[in-house]
């Protein structure tokens, strides 16, 4: 009778999550004074649930802490109490402190004991606060330095799958607890249902326990037993302890029934301890929930697959030229029904962007409160869909962004004032797509990007020779400049050492890219561009030498045949590319890859143009083959990161081409030194 | 296919006489430039014939490129070009073997060896520490040296040898 209970672990830990959000979420959305009911139910269902989840998973710390919380909850929500913002502001603290004793169970690390007390005491200090409120747990206070519990289960208890021995186990974890066993109750053994239960116990629970703490235990057997509790005298105690009859040392008569449950103690105990691996190991494993619409669809598109499966199998087994366009045919549909499914599966991967976005509005209520600022948040395309992995790797730039916004560029309300502006700034936050990418834009009504300070800054870091004339847009761009930090503005808030360098490195890295428009006075609005997916994008084959790579679609511009005279050539090394009005860096990639062999001449080639960052290159190639989507496979896996390649992926004859990383051959182009071999070969 | 299944087969591959005894340790031996040399044989993964990789520009000789083993992609280190060995031309005799490099996170590697000679137990007591050579020979991935049917026979520490550090 013991369910390993460690498989829903998982669960309970996502659903409770979610939960913490939704509690923050509605929290942010009360008003003070007069509560919107449905909120105040939606925070305390949310609570109640996690209550009971960690009840149930014997979380102890986790259901305590929440019990005092459901109770101020429960109070707002019978109009026992005014939503103060000192409470709210409470329950938002608790709700930090229970997600983060909810990360450190599910990563079995111990929790931080001293901020859950700190919080529960405030807690229980408010609950108390009211002398006119009944004292929330009236009894718990006599906890008394024991309990005397007389158990006795109605004969069905077994069979609505309640094992005692788990109930014993549970208050073994809350004190010391001596077990009588009564088994006066059991019949003869002709007569003796297995399925039924004749035994019955007194326990006696030492400790500083709350009666409503063991009253929880009993929660799930309520009705199906005869349950006595009362306080344990001391003089009791002995009494007790005179003639305990430990579940193990049962005189051999009992002994044959008794070995069952002492085994099942047994599976227990070790069952909790294989739990406690298991959780450790589960912890890593990231999971998603997927809306069973998609799922449905998947199986549709399944089920078409295998019906052109077995047709295209059909048509193989007696197939003559006659049939060959019926057989053309059925490789389209294998063609349609490989994309789709392709799409679907992808789909699964993708998460509303909402998740992201909702950190949002807690950060901006906590932020603006300690800044003195009055800030409106508005969010705008929450559903937006994006990859998971895109998601997780976004977060952190996305936060550093708006904490900037909130930072340096909304103004204080008496500056905002002066300026003519609404007291309260405004912040939007808006996701939508275009094309195979998704636009995250962050912008604000504040103070603009201050152009002479950015480039005054600049000079003295040597970033830019002084006296040097910049336009507003290459000013801008300096703020994303390795070594360009606001260290003398060091915040709580912002300046912490990580730089818009930083957070365009890792939106590079994710194939994106970021940039900022700004006006001074009207305010500033960065713009990312994310790709949808990391794991498939559309790539052009080229042919250079007998090498091919693949150039990602995204970054190519045009594609061009070399006309004679239009690349000149720089200082006699370099060599430009006249494109329209504009002059192209022309990039042999046989050169920079040291490859043998390949055309040198120019018009034996052609010429790819791509852009990355508005910085355009020519790619000088051989040939350009197909156009297809690949499934990008990383070449850190097995081995390092090799400037200029971006990954691999394996084509349609099982050979490995390379994808080419633009920034990277930009950044070789730049810098030869890159282009050489990282060492040679040690003398062995 | 699970590793297990994968060394047995490596196992019938040679035909071992019986299965690992008591306390010995299991190494497969290859030859390279005339001379012997053994990996663990819990380390291999896959022996298979030579074929065709994709070069990746700009990384030693030695690294002779990516190939596409059930799709993951395995770099192949020659280790005749890796040791500063002449380089000998590929052909069909010409074997890889897959190696599982213990690193930060385990990697797969392969190795490009003359041929593969046999899968061999040897007691622990009868590896010998590798000589000092002083500057003249690199002996940080030679674990110890053995001897199997007269033949000196050099067991490289996977590790130590095909770190990334190493391969460059």
């Amino acid at each position: 009778m013991s369910i390993d209970v460690s498989q829903f672990h998982q669960v309970f830990f996502e659903e409770s999550f979610e939960g913490l959000d939704a509690m923050e979420m509605g929290l942010l959305g009360m008003q003070e004074g007069s509560p919107d009911m449905e909120i105040v139910n939606t925070i305390f269902r949310a609570a109640h649930s996690i209550k009971g989840g960690a009840g149930t998973f014997g979380f102890a710390q986790v259901s305590e802490f929440t019990h005092g919380l459901e109770t101020l909850l429960d109070q707002m929500r019978n109009g026992q109490r005014d939503v103060s913002s000192e409470a709210v502001n409470l329950l938002l603290q608790a709700v930090d402190v229970l997600r983060e004793m909810l990360t450190a169970v599910q990563q079995s690390e111990d929790v931080d004991c001293w901020r859950v007390n700190e919080v529960s005491t405030q807690i229980e200090a408010l609950l108390g606060s009211d002398s006119d409120l009944p004292a929330a747990e009236a009894p718990s206070e006599a906890t008394a330095s024991g309990w005397l519990i007389d158990f006795k289960p109605h004969p069905h208890l077994l069979q609505t799958g309640n094992d005692p021995i788990r109930l014993f186990n549970e208050l073994r974890e809350l004190g010391q607890l001596t077990v009588t066993l009564n088994s006066a109750g059991l019949p003869a053994f002709s007569d003796l249902d297995p399925e039924e239960s004749y035994l019955s116990w007194q326990l006696a629970l030492e400790g500083d326990v709350s009666l409503a703490q063991i009253n929880e235990i009993f929660e799930w057997v309520e009705g199906d037993c005869d349950l006595t509790i009362s306080p344990l005298a001391s003089a009791d105690t002995a009494e007790v302890i005179d003639e305990p009859v430990a579940v193990e040392d049962m005189p051999s008569p009992q002994a044959e029934i008794i070995s069952e449950p002492a085994q099942a103690a047994n599976t227990v105990k070790s069952t909790a301890a294989e739990s406690k691996k298991a959780v450790k190991n589960d912890a890593a494993l990231a999971s998603i929930r997927v809306s069973t619409d998609k799922v449905d669809s998947l199986i549709n598109l399944v089920g078409e697959l295998v019906i052109t499966q077995s047709m295209l199998s059909q048509l193989g087994e007696n197939f003559d030229p006659s049939r060959l366009a019926q057989l053309i045919d059925g490789l389209e549909q294998l063609e349609r029904n490989t994309r789709e499914l392709q799409e679907g599966i992808m789909r699964i991967r993708m998460l509303p962007i909402s998740f992201a976005f909702n950190r949002f509005p807690r950060l901006v209520h906590d932020l603006s409160g300690k800044m003195g600022k009055q800030v409106e948040l508005q969010l705008s395309g929450e559903q937006t869909e994006l990859d998971k992995t895109v998601m997780e790797k976004i977060g952190d730039p996305l936060v550093h962004l708006v904490r900037n916004s909130l930072d340096h560029g909304l103004e204080t309300p008496e500056k905002r004032l002066a300026a003519g502006k609404p007291e309260s700034g405004l912040l939007q936050l808006n996701a939508y797509h275009q094309g195979g990418n998704i636009v995250i834009e962050i912008s604000d009504d504040g103070a603009g990007l201050n152009e002479d300070k950015i480039l005054q800054k600049a000079i003295e870091k040597g970033l830019v020779p002084a006296g040097e004339q910049l336009s507003a847009d290459k000013i801008h761009e300096l703020i994303f400049m390795p070594g360009f930090s606001t260290a003398d503005v060091v915040s709580d808030v912002s300046g912490r050492g990580v730089g818009m360098d930083v957070v365009r490195k890792n939106i590079n890295s994710l194939g994106g890219s970021v940039e900022v428009v700004s006006e001074r006075g009207v305010g500033s609005t960065f713009t990312i561009r994310l790709p949808l997916t990391l794991a498939i994008m559309d790539g052009q084959t080229i042919q250079v030498g007998d090498q091919k790579y693949i150039i990602p679609l995204i970054s190519i511009i045009e594609s061009v045949e070399i006309k004679p005279g239009t690349v000149k050539n720089v200082t006699g090394k370099g060599e430009v590319y006249t494109l329209r009005d504009e002059y192209v860096p022309l990039i042999r990639l046989r050169e920079v890859f040291n490859l043998d062999v390949g055309s040198d001449t120019l018009d034996e080639g052609l010429l790819v143009v791509v852009e990355f960052e508005d910085r355009k290159v020519g790619l000088f190639v051989d040939e350009l083959l197909a156009q297809q989507q690949v499934v990008i496979k990383s070449l850190e896996t097995n081995y390092r990161k090799v400037t200029g390649i971006a990954g691999a992926t394996i084509l349609g004859d099982g050979t490995v081409a390379l994808i080419l990383d633009i920034a990277g051959l930009q950044a070789m182009y730049r810098d030869p030194a890159l282009a050489k071999p990282l060492r040679t070969i040690q003398a062995a | 296919m699970t590793e297990m299944t994968l060394n047995n087969e490596i196992l019938d591959m040679f035909d071992v006489m019986g299965s690992v005894e008591e306390g010995m340790q299991q190494f497969l031996t290859f030859e390279l430039h005339s001379e012997h040399y053994g990996v663990e044989i819990l380390r291999v993964q896959e022996i298979k014939g030579w074929d065709h990789v994709t070069p990746i520009p700009n990384t030693p000789p030695h690294v002779c490129g990516v190939l596409n083993l059930r799709g993951a992609i395995v770099p192949i280190v020659d280790l005749r070009l890796f040791f500063d060995m002449p380089f000998q031309p590929y052909t069909k005799t010409t074997v890889v073997v897959v190696l599982r490099v213990e690193d930060v996170t385990p990697r797969t590697v392969g190795i490009v060896v003359d041929a593969v000679s046999d899968a061999h137990n040897v007691h622990p007591d009868d590896i010998r520490e590798t000589p000092d050579f002083g500057a003249v020979v690199s002996t940080a991935f030679i674990s110890g040296i053995t001897r199997i049917d007269d033949n000196m026979v050099m067991l490289l520490d996977v590790d130590t040898l095909l770190s990334s550090e190493q391969i460059g």
